[in-house]
């Protein structure tokens, strides 16, 4: 194992498949010159040279599709968004090019491509700069949609993610590029669409995405003190989704929470909820429940902020709420 | 009776500059007449129920479809907007598959799983029919950057209304096309309206050829109703693109006949201009003449054509109409080219 951050981790996996696949090449805003805006690129343009590493005008759109069309004919390339707030303006490339060209084209042109950058709410950027996406994104089909949580994850995702014949929306997290995590020392990947058990328990099931499984590993923690043993699930892959993980997670422990960083409305959490009842409903004891970030946009003031997102202690509150220990 | 060397001179044809064989002539005749006949025949099939949807058809600008091609290289890409059978029709794929994909067939060229606003054909680099006014700007971006990227000596030819000039994601691939000097001609078939708001009524500059000007992109303004002029203009942009100087744009004047997709009157614009076009400028016309004129055939051979173009677009139709739809299984298919089956049982699957 090496220490690692989540940013060495995605720079790792971006450069070991930039060796592997000459097809490979890394595109957007600030990624070569500047090393990146969030330097997760950092050195790649020394390493490989200014026609795979490339810098952009600042026009999403079009280096969006631009994307698109040189997936159509064989090569492979990596769409930074500098966050994904500015990846709405390209949103007509993603989505309705794309997530459908395979379908529309009758099978004839995949669109091997991963679109990537920090998504959900960084520090004190006030609401056009904090907002969680992942749920747009999920709900295309034709899209894959890939949030680690952590360095191991996302050095191991992302290379599956390079790999992969469709179009791959791979969301970090500001607040976790600086984290340190152990990384294997070794070649590896993660296939995409597997869940990983991130603490096991038997009462209840945390499921929690991105930086939200951070929080729910603390709450696991906090509810551990007062005798609750809380599994925490990080689906890793919003879609495909590992249901079968977490309707197995579920079928244990009897109870669940899904916690997400996003707007609550037609959210992560309300796809997995149903996906349990539907699937899991005889092994439910209590009903399922959430904690969301407050469906308003993203104020400025810290206190504000924080009252925005979810906490440890909404996450611990809600899990002994659905336990009736209310 | 003519010498060898007459009837050498009689199978060529001189014509601003350049020199025509009989057969290619003939070629871009017969195309141009193929793809009016054809898509007169969609029109019959779509008030028959049998089309359905959006139907966009190109008589009218079939000299465009027909002279590009003739410039073109089959390794050089083409993408287009919805308006797409003529310009996939010129490019050589099967009328019977197109036809199939019209009428929503299995044996369609995409399966029937776009209709006529999505032809696709990666055996003939054609990369779409794309629904979405302007988006296949930015991916024919792309196309030109595999080209550049790889260095495969390929020219991407993508194809605009002279409405969907208009969209931002156009200026932005403008900008990186010419930046990175990629091999791309942006073409806009200027056929004079986007729907029903003429070309006067959208763009404040109407000169679209000019509107490459802040990019370093020359632009040239040609006769998209002279199908001779549009082989010869498109020939220069497509070396300018190939030779590596970088994108250029061609602007073809041109006009659609019909309504902008079948349920569109058109009583925006008047008969006389219909007319004016129709009978004036007409490029199928235009070509007989110049050809009958020149002593290189005959109206009765036309003729005769015609009647053949005409049976054999009815026997296309027929052996389309006569395949099943689509196979119920294939709604699942082709939605991930590496699905991940065991993550994910799809909606309605409850296992
Ligand atoms: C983004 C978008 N906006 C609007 C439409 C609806 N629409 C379809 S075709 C069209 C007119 C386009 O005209 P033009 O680009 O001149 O092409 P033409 O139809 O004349 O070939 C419009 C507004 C669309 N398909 N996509
Ligand atoms: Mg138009």
């Amino acid at each position: 194992m090496n220490k690692i951050t989540y940013r060495e981790a995605l720079n790792q996996a971006m450069c070991e498949e930039m060796e592997r696949d000459a097809n490979v090449f890394l595109m957007g805003e600030e990624v070569a010159e500047y090393n990146g805006a969030y330097k997760v690129s950092q050195g790649m343009l020394d390493r490989f040279g200014p026609k795979r590493v490339i810098d952009t005008p600042i026009t999403e759109l079009g280096f969006a599709g631009l994307g698109v069309g040189a997936a159509m004919t064989g090569l492979r390339p990596i769409i930074e968004f500098m966050t994904w707030n500015f990846a709405i303006l390209a949103m007509d490339q993603i989505v309705n090019a794309a997530a459908k060209m395979l379908y529309m084209s009758g099978g004839m042109y995949k669109v091997p491509m991963v679109f990537r950058g920090p998504g959900g709410a960084a520090a004190r950027v006030a609401a056009q700069h904090s907002q969680s996406l992942e749920n747009w994104m999920a709900n295309v089909p034709g899209l894959k949609v890939v949030m680690p949580s952590c360095a191991a994850d996302a050095k191991g995702l992302l290379k599956s993610a390079i790999r992969d014949d469709d179009p791959v929306v791979f969301i970090e997290n500001e607040i976790l590029y600086g984290e340190v995590g152990d990384v294997p020392a070794g070649e590896y990947t993660i296939p995409l669409g597997k869940a990983d058990i991130k603490r096991s328990g038997t009462d209840i099931t945390l499921v929690a995405h991105s930086r939200m499984t951070g929080f729910a590993l603390q709450a696991a923690e906090e509810l551990a003190k007062q005798g609750i043993s809380a599994e925490v699930l990080d689906p890793r892959t919003i879609r495909p989704l590992d249901e079968r993980t977490i309707l197995q997670s579920v079928a244990k422990t009897n109870h669940c929470v899904i916690i997400e960083e996003g707007w609550r409305f037609a959210g992560i959490g309300a796809e997995i909820s149903a996906r349990i009842m539907e699937k899991g409903f005889d092994d439910l004891d209590a009903p399922v429940l959430r904690v969301t970030g407050k469906d308003v946009p993203m104020a400025y003031a810290a206190n504000l902020e924080r009252m925005t997102l979810p906490s440890v202690a909404e996450i611990v509150e809600a899990a002994r709420a659905c336990l009736g220990r209310a | 009776m003519a010498t060898k060397d007459d009837s050498k001179q009689a199978r060529m044809l001189a014509h601003e500059g350049r020199d025509y064989p009989l057969n290619t002539l003939h070629e871009m005749h017969d195309m141009m007449l193929f793809i009016r006949r054809f898509e007169e025949k969609a029109g019959q099939l779509y008030g028959l129920k049998k089309i359905g949807g959006f139907c966009h058809l190109c008589n009218g600008q079939e000299a465009v479809c027909v002279g590009m091609q003739h410039a073109s290289r089959p390794t050089d890409y083409v993408l287009t907007s919805y308006r797409d059978h003529g310009h996939v029709l010129a490019r050589g794929s099967d009328p019977v598959a197109v036809m199939a994909e019209l009428l929503g067939r299995s044996g369609g060229l995409v399966k029937g799983k776009g209709g006529s606003m999505h032809m696709f054909d990666i055996e003939r680099n054609f990369l779409g029919g794309n629904g979405i006014v302007g988006e296949q700007v930015p991916i024919g971006l792309g196309v030109g950057f595999s080209s550049w990227y790889r260095e495969d000596g390929r020219v991407t030819l993508c194809i605009m209304g002279d409405g969907g000039i208009n969209q931002g994601g156009v200026y932005e691939s403008f900008n990186m096309a010419a930046l990175w000097k990629l091999p791309i001609v942006f073409v806009i078939e200027n056929n004079q309206y986007a729907m029903g708001t003429s070309l006067d009524r959208a763009s404040a500059e109407t000169h679209l050829f000019k509107r490459g000007i802040s990019f370093k992109i020359p632009g040239m303004q040609i006769d998209g109703m002279d199908v001779l002029a549009v082989e010869k203009h498109m020939s220069e942009a497509i070396e300018h693109a190939r030779s590596g100087q970088g994108p250029i744009l061609v602007e073809a004047i041109t006009y659609r006949y019909r309504g902008h997709s079948m349920s569109d009157p058109a009583t925006y614009r008047t008969r006389e201009e219909v007319d004016e076009w129709r009978t004036g400028r007409d490029p199928i016309a235009r070509l007989e003449n110049l050809m009958i004129e020149n002593g290189l055939a005959t109206e009765d051979e036309f003729k005769q054509k015609d009647r053949e173009i005409k049976k054999r677009i009815n026997a296309i139709a027929k052996e389309a109409e006569a395949q099943p739809e689509p196979d119920p299984a294939e709604l699942w298919t082709d939605v991930y080219a590496s699905p991940i089956n065991d993550a994910y049982p799809y909606p309605g699957r409850v296992d």
